[in-house]
């Protein structure tokens, strides 16, 4: 490793362990936000990596592999983890210690990877991580015998703790200054059946020798399952929870992204009557300005929607929802671990087409790529917010729910009802004779979720949503604003200026194309840059319509459109929103996890099929009722 | 290993109640309908824990066909399908 050269005092740390065994939170305790999420090259796994420094100045480098229970490698994300500690992953430094992480209230199965990683010959430092509540529970230890029968080195550690883990990294220090002993040599090979219950018996016998454990299993986790995972109660409270959520990211977010809107409005106007009429006055408010403002008025919701998933996952909820909904999802040829995907594509098909390594079988995994960009992503609701608050009153129904709510939830369960029945069309025409995968997942422990990694978490996926808002959807704001404004209209000439532009004749190619939809050339306008990210979309319009009402601030894109479109268009632009093939990275990540472009241009199509005929039949249902 | 049906105390832990209690016997990979290979099923029974000896009981069951079990094996709690959980011989 240069690095180590350069500075002889740094060293590189792995993190390995166990779905469920707090690495995660290990990983955020120890770095903060000082981390990088980015891809392993030439695959999709994601790739957390952190530094943090020593008290004593020392720099630490660490990387949190993918979750597993041995290095059998059984998908991609195992796969990674096993060639990363072999050193024989391109690129990846060799980690100068490999730090396991177990669950302390859940010894066995982390037991048996220690004793498999010991014949990789890498350093080992095992962490018994969540002491706290294992001990509450009744967990004693005796650590130096078991540091003895393991052949290596533990520590305890409290990741949620202030301070938790300052024996952990007071061993990694000396383990660093050490002089660095010869690595034993890597005895490792894939474990035989044989193997693999010679070692689960000898990490029994150590748990026996060192480990008193609790005779009764946590009590809380049983009395809340006995509800939660109950037939019938536990598919209610999931779909109150479902609900909650969605009534939330409409609700709660309100009063945040008024006051942005208000501040981006205030702002375009102060650059208005600053700076004299023309061309950079109309830049600077109608490109940027209001471009960026209308997409970063979405934040508050994004933060919102990825509270709740990460707040599920880190109760322990997650597996349970997965749990519940496997024979459902079953019925409709998906698999149970499709769920957590699935529901990670309500924030962005992005990370849940990437979460889909999670399922093992490539049928399977295909199947929920084909249909993850039908999940409602986080990305809709800037256009979806949009159009509601414009079209639908906000009346009270049954006096408990809000109309505009309740439509909100329609839309979403459109695109849940879509993707079920999509998936059963994918396996009954292309998959008849196929067994499906098996379900075989830890219901881990209900642990309250911590506070700070929570926060960690929310502000990385807020970061890489400004970071998007700040390249791709600004370098779209500016090129749609440069469509609606040259070429400039000639002198003397009548109408609004945006008549002339180059926006104007692409909507107008396309307006044939879309008219049956009862969409005007406006639309097809800002459909295009919607192709660079759907929440553009709503950008685009008030580019277009700003410019073409002149002094219409684009925080009335609302208003503007409630006085030009009929009730029929709007819901057509809603249908076409819940199916359209609208995002290009989106694509870019199915043509790559699937490895084939051929794969890409099924799902285009399909999508481009669906949004186009659900747009038809609602646009033209909407005008016989007298909509139009 | 020992057909099930030839010991009344014997039976695939696929086929148990909600609320049985028992003891692991052994794996036999050729009993259940699985899609996975007979080493790639015995594996990941193994990986999570059902070994012999282990104590397990069935806490919960989904809604249709009383599918997929939720099963305490000594002190973790695993969800899986009958269909695999077929290849886990129990003693009562």
């Amino acid at each position: 490793m240069t690095d180590a050269l350069l500075d002889p005092r740094s060293i590189h740390l792995a993190l390995v362990g166990a779905p469920n065994s707090g690495k995660t939170s290990l990983f955020n305790a120890l770095t903060g936000s000082r981390q990088k999420v980015a891809n392993y090259p030439g695959v999709t796994v994601e790739r957390k990596a952190g530094a943090f420094v020593t008290p004593t100045g020392r720099q630490i480098s660490l990387v949190d592999l993918p979750g597993t229970y041995s290095l059998r490698g059984r998908s991609p994300d195992e796969e990674i983890t096993r060639d990363v500690v072999l050193g024989k992953f391109p690129g990846e430094a060799l980690p100068d210690l490999v730090l396991c992480v177990a669950d302390s209230t859940n010894l066995r199965l982390t037991f048996r990877l220690v004793l498999e990683l010991k014949r990789t010959g890498r350093p080992l430092l095992v962490v018994l991580n969540m002491f706290d509540i294992a001990q509450r529970r009744g967990v004693s230890v005796d650590l130096e015998a078991l540091s003895a029968a393991l052949g290596v080195p533990v520590v305890t550690s409290i990741a949620v703790r202030k301070g938790g883990t300052a024996e952990l990294i007071r061993l990694t220090e000396e383990f660093a200054a050490r002089e660095q002993p010869a690595t034993a040599d890597n005895s490792w090979a894939p474990l035989s059946i044989f193997d693999l219950k010679a070692l689960q018996r000898e990490a029994d016998r150590i748990i026996r020798d060192t480990v008193k454990l609790p005779s009764k299993p946590d009590s809380l986790t049983t009395r809340v399952d006995a509800v939660v995972l109950h037939p019938a109660a536990g598919l209610l409270i999931l779909a109150l929870i479902l609900f909650v959520m969605f009534q939330a990211v409409f609700s709660w977010a309100q009063p945040l992204m008024e006051f942005l809107s208000d501040s981006f409005a205030a702002l375009g106007t102060l650059v208005h009557d600053t700076l004299p009429d023309g061309l950079l006055q109309s830049f600077l408010q109608n490109g940027l300005i209001a471009g960026v403002g209308s997409v970063l008025v979405f934040l508050p919701q994004i933060v919102i929607i990825f509270l709740f998933i990460l707040l599920l996952e880190d109760f322990g909820y997650m597996a349970r929802a997965a749990f519940l909904m496997d024979r459902i999802m079953g019925g409709a040829g998906l698999h149970g671990r499709a769920f957590i995907p699935l529901l990670s594509s309500f924030a962005c098909a992005i990370p849940g087409i990437m979460a889909t390594r999670v399922i093992d079988n490539r049928r399977d995994r295909l199947t929920t790529i084909l249909i993850a960009p039908l999940m409602t992503c986080s990305a809709r609701i800037p256009v979806y917010t949009l159009i509601i608050s414009a079209f639908i009153p906000a009346t009270d129904v049954w006096g408990v729910f809000n109309l505009q709510g309740l439509v909100m939830f329609g839309l979403y369960a459109a695109g849940i009802g879509s993707a079920l029945a999509m998936s059963f069309v994918i396996k009954f025409f292309m998959w008849r004779d196929y067994q499906p995968a098996p379900f075989m997942l830890e219901l881990p422990d209900y642990k309250l979720p911590r506070p700070r990694s929570i926060a960690i978490g929310v502000y990385t996926r807020a970061k890489m949503f400004l970071h998007r808002a700040g390249t791709t959807i600004l370098s779209m704001m500016v090129l749609i604003w440069f469509l609606a404004s040259f070429p400039q209209p000639p002198a003397g000439a009548e109408g609004p200026a945006i008549n002339y532009s180059l926006a104007a004749m692409i909507g107008h190619f396309l307006e044939p194309f879309f008219a049956p939809l009862g969409f005007n050339w406006q639309i097809a306008v800002a459909l295009i840059p919607g192709m660079a990210a759907r929440e553009v979309a709503v950008g685009a319009l008030g580019t277009v319509y700003a410019i073409e009402g002149g002094k219409e601030a684009a925080d009335a894109i609302g208003q503007a459109l409630s006085s030009k479109w009929s009730l029929a268009t709007a819901l057509s632009f809603l249908a076409w929103f819940i199916f359209a093939p609208q995002c290009a990275s989106t694509f870019a990540v199915i043509r790559r996890e699937t490895g084939s472009t051929g794969w890409m241009v099924v799902t285009f199509l399909y999508m481009f099929a669906l949004a186009y005929v659900a747009s038809l039949i609602t646009y033209n249902v909407a005008v016989a009722f007298g909509a139009g | 290993m020992d057909m099930p049906a030839s010991d009344p105390a014997k039976l695939l832990l696929g086929n148990a109640p909600r609320g049985f209690c028992g003891t692991i016997h052994g794996l036999d990979v050729q009993a259940g309908g699985s899609s996975l290979s007979e080493v790639e099923l015995e594996s990941q029974l193994i990986e999570m824990g059902f070994v012999e000896g282990a104590r397990v009981e069935i806490l919960h069951e989904g809604a249709i066909r009383r599918d997929p079990i939720a099963v305490r094996v000594d002190n973790i709690t695993i969800a899986l399908r009958r269909r695999e959980a077929m290849a886990v011989v129990v003693i009562r």
